[in-house]
């Protein structure tokens, strides 16, 4: 635990989809899902034994195809939902899904991961979210604090919400909408607030982020030209209301207040290309993490925009020790997460460049080129 | 003659003498320290032989003579003497006759006076008894009338004392008439002032002090006018002063006078100030509401200002001073206190006219009114030294402060316009043909004018510090003026915020709000802020230095690094910007060609994909655009073969060391293990970097963003196996159009490597296209054949080669029939 260096964990398939699960809470569990175009997919799932600093791995298979986004259920700690691309005919088709893990992999089996290896089961599956009408889905979100039987997914350009119905076996669409506008409107990403009894939500399509009620299906925020460039990802405060991270093709993090959305709280420079993933640490949550093409993550230490802005943190000694050991970091930055429900970060092409631990802070890089990278 | 023969033989011995004297000469001294015996001798001992000394003696000489002469020099000097001795002769015999005439004639005078002196005696004698004879009987007389004399001496005193008296009782009388009104109160004055001393000395008297309480009562009553008159507001100052002096001569209490005066010179000076005053529009508090201009300019002003007010303060406090000098109670603080009150007052006014000045108007003007302003207030401090000196001082460099200030905005304002006329000019829609006026041109004329209008402001502004302006000798002027408001005031401050401003456009309005401002724009402002780091800043700190010399103990300046550095910042952060927009609009049209492309079903590549060319075509015209204000640069030394060499990724003849990923389809962990192992080795590439100031490097930074962008946005799509080929004709074709482009080719290679290996691994059936075929389809030119697929290749090569347009159509018909039957198959 106490040295440096990250735990390293090499998959098969280059990979883009991760998640940390939600409804986990004993153990340190990651789902990453890989994208082969000519292989069986695979979903890993990654349990970190923080004592031991060591991996525990299981590998189910997900055979439709590879995976692009991947989502956990809030409630059941079995039951996940993909988005995956299926080709067929010389089309491919970006379909959605809701599965289940086989029993004994939910209780965070501990085997060890040479036995794992040999014997990969099979997801089973819950319910497709059909969406032949609507286009290919870009990802699914799951109401934050609910209880599993709603999700929302972005669709091309529309927003459907489902029902779960039948202990997730059956998807009901209860209600959509679809963003109307000239040119080919196509949602990029999205996230699902945990404030205001979880009834808003925010999507990203090209330069623009716009924020939904998930009541009456209407928008009711609009950033336009958000970043100079296409906008990547979403994160919402975890602890403060009305408080919004996003990150795009401009290189650029920025904060926003969606009450007062003409200029955004904050904007952060450090990356030297896209910005593909932007998450908020829950429970300090001046502490953002950002993934970027450029090869880095870098976690920033958002003090003044935080639900707690005079530093009156539990753990400010912890967390200065740390800061004087690695100065060699940027300004305020140290590379910090916690563990029981970090989400993590995706995707750095080349070789990210991760420089500092701390105890029980952990979150999870995925590398392009076939790695997860854990960093206490 | 003969000395010289003695002295000569004298020193004896020597070859040389006798032959000539002047030859001789020069030897004295030396012989004198060879030979000092011998010369002693000479001169201690008396020589004999001197014909004309004390010691001749006649023996010796003529023995000497003798001896020594020949006889023929014997005979002349025998001559010589006999010569001598008869002219000395005649004379002796000459003088003597004279002495005997003169003592005969004395003898002879002597003689006659005897006889004349004993005949005077006799005179005198009579003289003598005649002068006792008179004085006897002047006693005589003078006794007889000494009473007489002594009665009329009585008379006389009586008579004058009797005179006196008359005029005290007619002082009452005099009084009264010059005092009436309208008389001449001075003289009543004077006349009172004389008869006073005595009047009071003999109070004791009766009848004097009825004469006395009589004029003081006249006396009381023209006080009493003189009292009145004072308050009379018609006075003129003259008048006043000769009321007052009046007063005091009255024995008036000298602290009441004061008093007064000051109030009734107070409101006049009011009077004054408020007839300033009406000219001034009314004090508007919020200073929002659009003033009219000022009636009369301001030289007008303070000329009107100083010749009343200030000419008159100066008057009263001259008067003040002669009239009150010395009394007590009227010191001269009470003047101070007033006279600072009141000019107190009129800087108010003065402030309030120089706020008026609100255009640039015509500063020689402003000068010489404050040049007035100043001279006629050292005049008054000359007299009243504690009446606000600093106060004007600092009112005269505010005034010269705040124009600097107005200076300073107008050259922000100028910037300002030039900029928009460049953009206007970039903006203008030129007739096809005819080319607008190129960047340099623009970039020229913003310089030069700019410059020329920052000459012309230091030139303006100059005139504060102008030798004949007298407040130009202030120590404000001398050293802060120059440091503070010219130096860092206008230049720095003006430089700094051109600086600032060629910065916000590549910081502020880029993305929300504002439209977004042309990259010609953002280059030619880079090289403006270049140029002045070269040269501009220094030069216009050299020029300031000269015209406003900073002192040497003065507040620290801003040193020219500093400022250069900050243009630099400012030049880097355009060009910056000035990639990312350009990259930025690349790589847009490059992303939205990858995604909208249907990559699965795409037919086999014909030709290159018409964005390629469109990027090809943007990134010649940046070229071309970025050449006109940067230089070349450096590039890094490359094999001459390097346009030609292949799009590697699949070719065989692959340089060795180079990352090259390769695609093996029977292992693709394997390749993945070696591309990671390569990329290790290989350079990383930072896309958005810094770049320098010159033509490659900002290509390099645009090429490497776009390719950058293509890399990204082809890993998230999936392609079938002509998508693949696609992507590697585009990739070919882009590696034989942007190399030449770049730093480093090698950069250019490495990207578009990677793209095509993450095109394979993202591709469903890949099947590469043979190389040549690749080649053939880059380099046609618009090409029109259509491949099926890599069996037709010789014969397409057999064509070209006949290069024959006719039978390629031809066969190009034929062949579309074909590919429709292939797939129908």
């Amino acid at each position: 635990m106490e040295d440096d260096a990250p735990v390293i964990y090499g998959l098969e398939f280059q990979a883009r989809a991760l998640t940390p699960q939600t409804a986990e809470t004993d153990a340190i569990r990651f789902l990453v899902g890989t994208q082969s175009l000519r292989y069986d997919n695979q979903i890993h799932i990654i349990d970190f034994d923080d004592e031991n600093n060591i991996i525990n791995k299981n590998v189910l298979l997900h055979q439709v195809g590879e995976i692009w986004h991947i989502s956990t259920s809030p409630a059941d700690k079995g039951v996940l939902a993909t988005c995956y691309n299926k080709t067929s005919d010389s089309k491919v088709m970006t379909c959605a899904a809701v599965w289940r893990m086989p029993k004994e992999l939910e209780s965070g089996s501990h085997e060890s991961p040479d036995d794992s290896s040999s014997n990969t089961q099979t997801l089973e599956l819950l319910c497709h979210l059909d969406n032949t009408a609507h286009g290919n889905m870009a990802c699914i979100m799951w109401e934050p604090m609910g209880d599993g039987k709603k999700i929302i997914s972005l669709a091309d350009n529309n927003i459907l919400l489902w029902d779960l119905q039948e202990s997730s076996a059956k998807a009901v669409l209860s209600s959509s909408t679809a963003l109307e506008g000239k040119g080919q409107l196509k949602f990029t990403s999205g996230r699902w607030s945990p404030h205001h009894n979880c009834t808003q939500i925010a999507t990203a399509n090209d330069t623009t982020v716009r924020g939904w009620d998930t009541r009456s299906m209407r928008q009711i925020y609009c950033i336009e030209n958000a970043h100079g460039q296409l906008v990547r990802d979403l994160d919402f405060n975890p602890n403060k209301q009305y408080y919004l991270a996003s990150c795009g093709d401009d290189c650029k993090v920025k904060f926003w207040d969606t009450r007062n959305v003409t200029e955004p709280v904050k904007t952060l420079e450090e990356h030297s290309h896209w910005v593909w993933n932007v998450r908020y640490n829950h429970s300090h949550d001046q502490l953002i993490l950002t993934g970027s093409s450029d090869s880095r993550v870098i976690l920033s230490n958002m003090v003044s925009i935080s639900s707690e802005p005079f530093g009156h943190m539990v753990d400010d000694d912890e967390l200065s020790d740390q800061e004087d050991q690695h100065q060699e970091e940027k300004k305020k930055f140290k590379v910090l997460n916690s563990p029981p429900c970090s989400k993590t970060c995706q995707r750095s092409a080349d070789y990210p460049s991760i420089q500092s631990t701390l105890n029980a802070f952990l979150f999870c890089v995925l590398c392009y080129a076939s790695n997860v990278r854990r960093q206490d | 003659m003969a000395e010289m023969e003695v002295a000569g033989s004298g020193a004896g011995g020597s070859p040389e003498a006798g032959s000539g004297s002047g030859w001789r000469r020069p030897h004295g001294p030396l012989q004198r320290y060879y030979g000092p015996s011998a010369a002693e001798a000479v001169e201690a001992a008396p020589d004999p032989t001197d014909i004309n000394g004390p010691h001749f003696d006649p023996e010796v000489f003529l023995t000497k003579v003798r001896s020594e002469c020949p006889l023929g020099q014997l005979l002349a000097r025998e001559a010589a003497l006999g010569r001598e001795i008869r002219a000395l002769d005649s004379d002796m015999q000459t003088l003597l006759y004279e002495n005997y005439n003169k003592f005969i004639s004395a003898t002879d005078t002597i003689r006659k006076m005897k006889v004349d002196f004993r005949r005077m005696e006799a005179e005198m004698d009579d003289l003598a008894a005649n002068m006792a004879a008179i004085s006897t009987s002047s006693a005589r007389v003078s006794a007889a009338l000494q009473d007489r004399h002594r009665r009329g001496a009585q008379l006389a005193g009586v008579q004058a004392l009797l005179r006196k008296l008359q005029s005290l009782v007619e002082v009452p009388g005099r009084l009264r008439r010059w005092a009436a009104p309208g008389a001449e109160p001075a003289r009543a004055l004077r006349c009172h002032a004389r008869a006073r001393a005595v009047l009071r000395h003999y109070r004791h008297l009766p009848s004097f002090r009825a004469i006395e309480d009589e004029s003081h009562a006249i006396m009381a009553e023209l006080a009493q006018r003189l009292r009145t008159r004072l308050r009379d507001d018609t006075l003129d100052p003259k008048e006043l002063t000769e009321c007052v002096e009046m007063l005091l001569q009255l024995e008036e209490p000298p602290e009441e006078l004061c008093e007064e005066f000051l109030s009734h010179a107070g409101t006049r000076l009011e009077a004054e100030l408020a007839a300033l005053e009406a000219e001034l529009p009314p004090a508007d508090p919020s200073g929002a509401a659009a003033t009219p201009p000022p009636t009369s300019d301001i030289l007008d002003f303070v000329d009107r200002g100083s010749s009343a007010f200030v000419g008159n303060l100066c008057l009263l406090a001259a008067s003040y001073r002669s009239l009150f000098e010395g009394r007590p109670g009227a010191g001269d603080g009470r003047l101070e206190a007033f006279a600072a009150t009141l000019t107190t007052r009129y800087f108010e006014l003065l402030e309030r006219r120089l706020a008026l000045e609100r255009g640039l108007g015509d500063t020689s003007l402003l000068v010489r009114a404050l040049d007035r302003f100043h001279r006629r207030l050292r005049a008054l401090l000359e007299l009243l030294p504690a009446a606000g000196a600093e106060a004007g001082a600092a009112l005269v460099a505010r005034a010269a402060r705040e124009r600097v200030d107005r200076y300073l905005r107008a050259l922000q304002t100028f910037f300002l316009g030039c900029l928009g006329d460049v953009r206007q000019a970039l903006a203008a829609p030129r007739p096809p043909g005819k080319e607008g006026p190129g960047l340099p041109d623009l970039l020229a004329t913003l310089a030069s004018s700019v410059l020329g209008q920052l000459k012309a402001v230091l030139a303006y502004v100059q005139l504060f510090t102008a030798k004949d302006v007298a407040f130009a000798s202030l120590p404000y002027f001398k050293g802060e003026f120059c440091v503070e408001a010219v130096r860092e005031g206008l230049v720095v401050a003006f430089v700094r915020w051109l600086c600032r401003t060629a910065r916000g456009f590549a910081d502020g309005p880029a993305e929300r709000g504002a439209p977004a401002a042309p990259p010609a724009l953002l280059l030619l402002l880079a090289r403006l802020c270049l140029d002045y780091e070269a040269t501009t800043i220094s030069y216009i700190l050299t020029l300031t230095d000269e015209q406003f010399p900073p002192q040497d103990t003065g507040p620290v300046v801003t040193p020219g690094p500093a400022l250069c550095a900050e243009a630099r910042g400012a030049a880097q952060r355009l060009l910056d910007h000035y990639v990312q927009v350009q990259g930025a609009a690349v790589a847009q049209m490059l992303r939205k060609s990858v995604e909208t492309r249907d990559w699965l079903g795409t037919v086999e590549p014909r030709n290159v994909r018409a964005v390629m060319k469109r990027v090809v075509e943007d990134i010649t015209a940046i070229d071309v655009q970025v050449g006109q204000l940067f230089e070349e640069g450096v590039r890094r030394a490359q094999s001459s073969d390097s346009s030609r060499r292949a799009f590697s990724v699949y070719s065989s003849s692959r340089a060795p060391g180079r990352y090259a990923p390769s695609y093996t389809p029977s292992a693709p962990m394997d390749t993945h293990l070696l591309s990671n192992i390569q990329k290790l080795f290989s350079e990383r590439i930072d896309i958005f970097s810094p770049v320098e100031f010159n033509k490659v490097s900002v290509l390099t930074g645009i090429i490497k963003i776009s390719l950058k962008t293509l890399l990204e946005c082809v890993r998230l799509r999936t392609l079938g196996r002509f998508g693949l080929q696609q992507v590697q004709v585009d990739g070919h074709y882009l590696q034989l159009y942007l190399w030449r482009f770049a730093a480093d080719e090698r950069v250019v290679q490495g990207l578009l490597d990677e793209v095509a290996a993450s095109a394979a691994h993202r591709c469903l059936d890949p099947v590469p296209m043979e190389h040549s075929v690749v080649e053939l389809i880059c380099e046609r030119g618009p090409p029109r054949v259509t491949l099926e697929n890599s069996l037709h290749l010789s014969l397409v090569k057999s064509l070209v080669t006949m290069d024959s347009p006719d039978v390629l159509e031809r066969w190009t018909d034929r062949q579309t029939l074909l590919l429709e039957e292939i797939r129908s198959i």
